[in-house]
């Protein structure tokens, strides 16, 4: 019965899968012609030529790109990324202790912004054209235009340094008590929701606004169905797959998002970490990095394709 | 759509072309894709028919052009010298934007800095969206191989997030001026891709398009002549919007340190340089963060009532 569905499900996943392949291909291939020598940026300049051979046999530098890519490859398959060119730590370590911070910012940022940015789009499309909707689009409009670091700086200055109400910057062995989590999280998770609910809203207002206009909501109307039930009840389910799809894009914002709020306010997440990794050239954890934004980002799309999939009546009944 | 009669199209099937075309224009019109709303009539209304918000923001705009043009000439102070005593000064007659980190006119700096955040992102938008409007165009019209190929191959770029591509690339190939045009550009050519395949499969269902298949064409004639200038218009409405991304990830980088070097500074750099004063509210800080704003939300303010105007002419009923 479900079949046809399970097999549009199926389909995604494997296209999921040969994105995720396509992606390995270009980090490798960008890290891999890399102009500077790792082996001779972890030795110094005060190597012999002998001993930067000599590193460059044990990373395996000396052997040819296309060999590299498939043993690089067979070995992230395993969920072994190599080794830290800087501290000699393994990759898939480091990056075991920092993806849960960042999971958790990520987590409470979505908590706090999608019930925020629906409400917001939701409002502003059955009030549309009022001055409620055009404030909010003034105001959507603005805050998407605006740098995240803006936002952050202003921030720091107001709550830590005038009011001196909150940390400028998050040390995470202090959290023990939930006043003390949210005093730590207010401003990154404040500053990437600033920058993600306008986005998501604006979607979510074109998605409602799209069923509005459709003719089953004009029956609705005419058998005198009020407007918070039209919305409620029939536009809302209607509008899951686009709206899955707007927060599922938005919340990949996230990951760019990330990489200056978590340098701001020196967040042990991941992002930090690939920034740290990036001014070190340290390739090795910089492809680990970048393969975990990309799983997660394709994790997200998929969960929205599935919404939407699952949501449509039509593909369940065949 | 007067072109002039080509050798190869019988008199029949060129008059048939001929009356198809305006109506199938109007039909486009119909297709619920937001880009397309902008209509080729937009431009000649734009006297009249501008909201003031959208004229504010072209204001804004022409106003950032101009100086990025004349900027250095009408800049109080050669943009590197330091000219007072005082640190992180407020405003002042001498000083109308107050001073920096080592006591530079702040005026002279934004004013210098204007033509690397204007001119850089400029440059990258340009770069972006012809090489995907034109990439987007040759999958659109070629077989379905290579559509298909070309299509998992920006899929799986445009799962890296922008700004991760970015610290990738600059951590490989290191930052100069022409290497962060590369980079902005590279990062924004599978948005403007998707939108300009989208648009340029719904045109070739269309049925000039078909005649001119019918009537032997080849396929450059039909992307050229057929295709792109109906897409003209949608893809400059989305040029805007990458531009807005443009700067927000350039200024981003730069933040970072990550982007232009110092001596030379944009915004980003700007804000970064003068990071210090913020706890004493210096303007150093606030000013070139207000500038990347102003920018962003003129272009933002612009596109959208474009898009409105672009509605309602459609007697699309919002």
């Amino acid at each position: 019965m479900k079949v046809h569905a399970q097999r549009l499900i199926a389909a995604r996943l494997g296209l999921a899968l040969l994105t995720l392949l396509i992606v390995s291909a270009i980090v490798f291939g960008l890290t891999g012609l890399l102009p500077g020598d790792a082996a001779q940026q972890a030795l110094g300049q005060a190597a012999t030529p002998e001993q930067v051979a000599a590193l460059r046999h044990q990373f395996g530098l000396d052997q040819p790109a296309l060999q590299r890519y498939f043993e690089w490859l067979a070995h992230v398959v395993t969920g072994n990324f190599g080794t830290s060119l800087s501290n000699s730590m393994p990759v898939s370590q480091l990056i075991a202790t920092r993806l849960p911070n960042s999971l958790m910012l990520a987590g409470l940022t979505t908590l706090v912004s999608v019930p925020v940015a629906l409400l917001i789009g939701i409002l502003s499309a059955m009030f549309r054209g009022s001055l409620l909707d055009r404030t909010l689009n003034v105001l959507t409009l603005s805050t998407v235009a605006v740098p995240e670091f803006l936002i952050a700086t202003i921030a720091v200055l107001i709550f830590a340094v005038k009011l001196r109400w909150l940390p400028a910057l998050s040390y995470l062995s202090e959290v023990t008590s939930f006043g003390a989590l949210v005093r730590i999280y207010a401003m990154p998770v404040t500053t990437l929701c600033c920058v993600i609910v306008a986005q998501m809203a604006r979607m979510t207002r074109a998605a409602v606004l799209d069923q509005l206009n459709a003719p089953y909501v004009e029956m609705a109307r005419l058998k005198g169905a009020s407007p918070a039930r039209i919305v409620l009840r029939h536009v809302l389910p209607n509008t899951i797959g686009p709206i899955a799809n707007a927060i599922a894009l938005s919340l990949s914002y996230l990951f760019g998002g990330v990489v200056i709020v978590e340098s701001i306010f020196n967040y042990p997440g991941l992002a930090s970490l690939m920034v740290d990794a990036v001014t070190n050239r340290d390739m090795p954890l910089v492809q680990g990095c970048v393969m975990v934004f990309c799983s997660a980002y394709l994790v997200l799309v998929l969960i929205a394709d599935m919404c939407q999939i699952i949501s449509n009546p039509r593909l369940r009944q065949r | 759509m007067n072109r002039p009669a080509t050798s190869h199209g019988t008199t029949v099937l060129y008059s048939a072309h001929g009356e198809e075309a305006k109506p199938c224009a109007d039909a486009l019109q119909d297709v619920p894709i937001e880009a397309l709303a902008v209509k080729r009539s937009v431009f000649r209304r734009l006297a009249s028919r501008f909201s003031v918000l959208g004229l504010i923001g072209l204001t804004i705009i022409v106003f950032w052009l101009g100086v990025a043009f004349i900027g250095p000439l009408v800049a109080p102070y050669k943009g590197g010298a330091v000219t007072s005593t005082e640190i992180f000064g407020a405003c002042s007659a001498a000083h109308l934007l107050g001073t920096d980190y080592l006591g530079r006119d702040m005026l002279s700096r934004v004013l210098y800095g204007t033509q690397y955040t204007v001119g850089l992102a400029l440059a990258s938008a340009v770069l972006a969206s012809c090489i995907g409007t034109f990439i987007g165009l040759v999958a659109a019209v070629s077989g379905r191989w290579v559509d298909e190929i070309l299509s998992r191959l920006f899929d799986a770029l445009i799962s890296i997030p922008s700004k991760v591509l970015a610290l990738v690339i600059i951590a490989a190939f290191g930052s100069s001026v022409p290497m962060l045009i590369m980079v902005a550009a590279l990062a924004y050519i599978p948005g403007a891709f998707r939108i300009s395949r989208s648009l340029a499969v719904n045109l070739m269902t269309l049925e000039y398009v078909q005649v001119a298949r019918a009537r032997g064409e080849r396929l450059l004639y039909i992307a050229r002549v057929e295709v792109l200038p109906n897409m003209i218009h949608p893809m400059l409405a989305d040029f805007g919007l990458r531009f807005v991304f443009i700067v927000l990830l350039l200024s981003g980088l730069s933040f970072l340190g990550l982007g232009v070097q110092p001596p030379d500074a944009d915004w980003g750099s700007l804000v970064r340089e003068n990071i210090g004063g913020l706890s004493e509210g210096a303007p150093a800080v606030l000013m070139p963060a207000v500038a990347i704003a102003t920018l962003t939300v003129g272009v933002n303010l612009l596109i959208d009532s474009l898009r409105r105007h672009g509605a309602r002419a459609n007697g699309g009923g919002r």
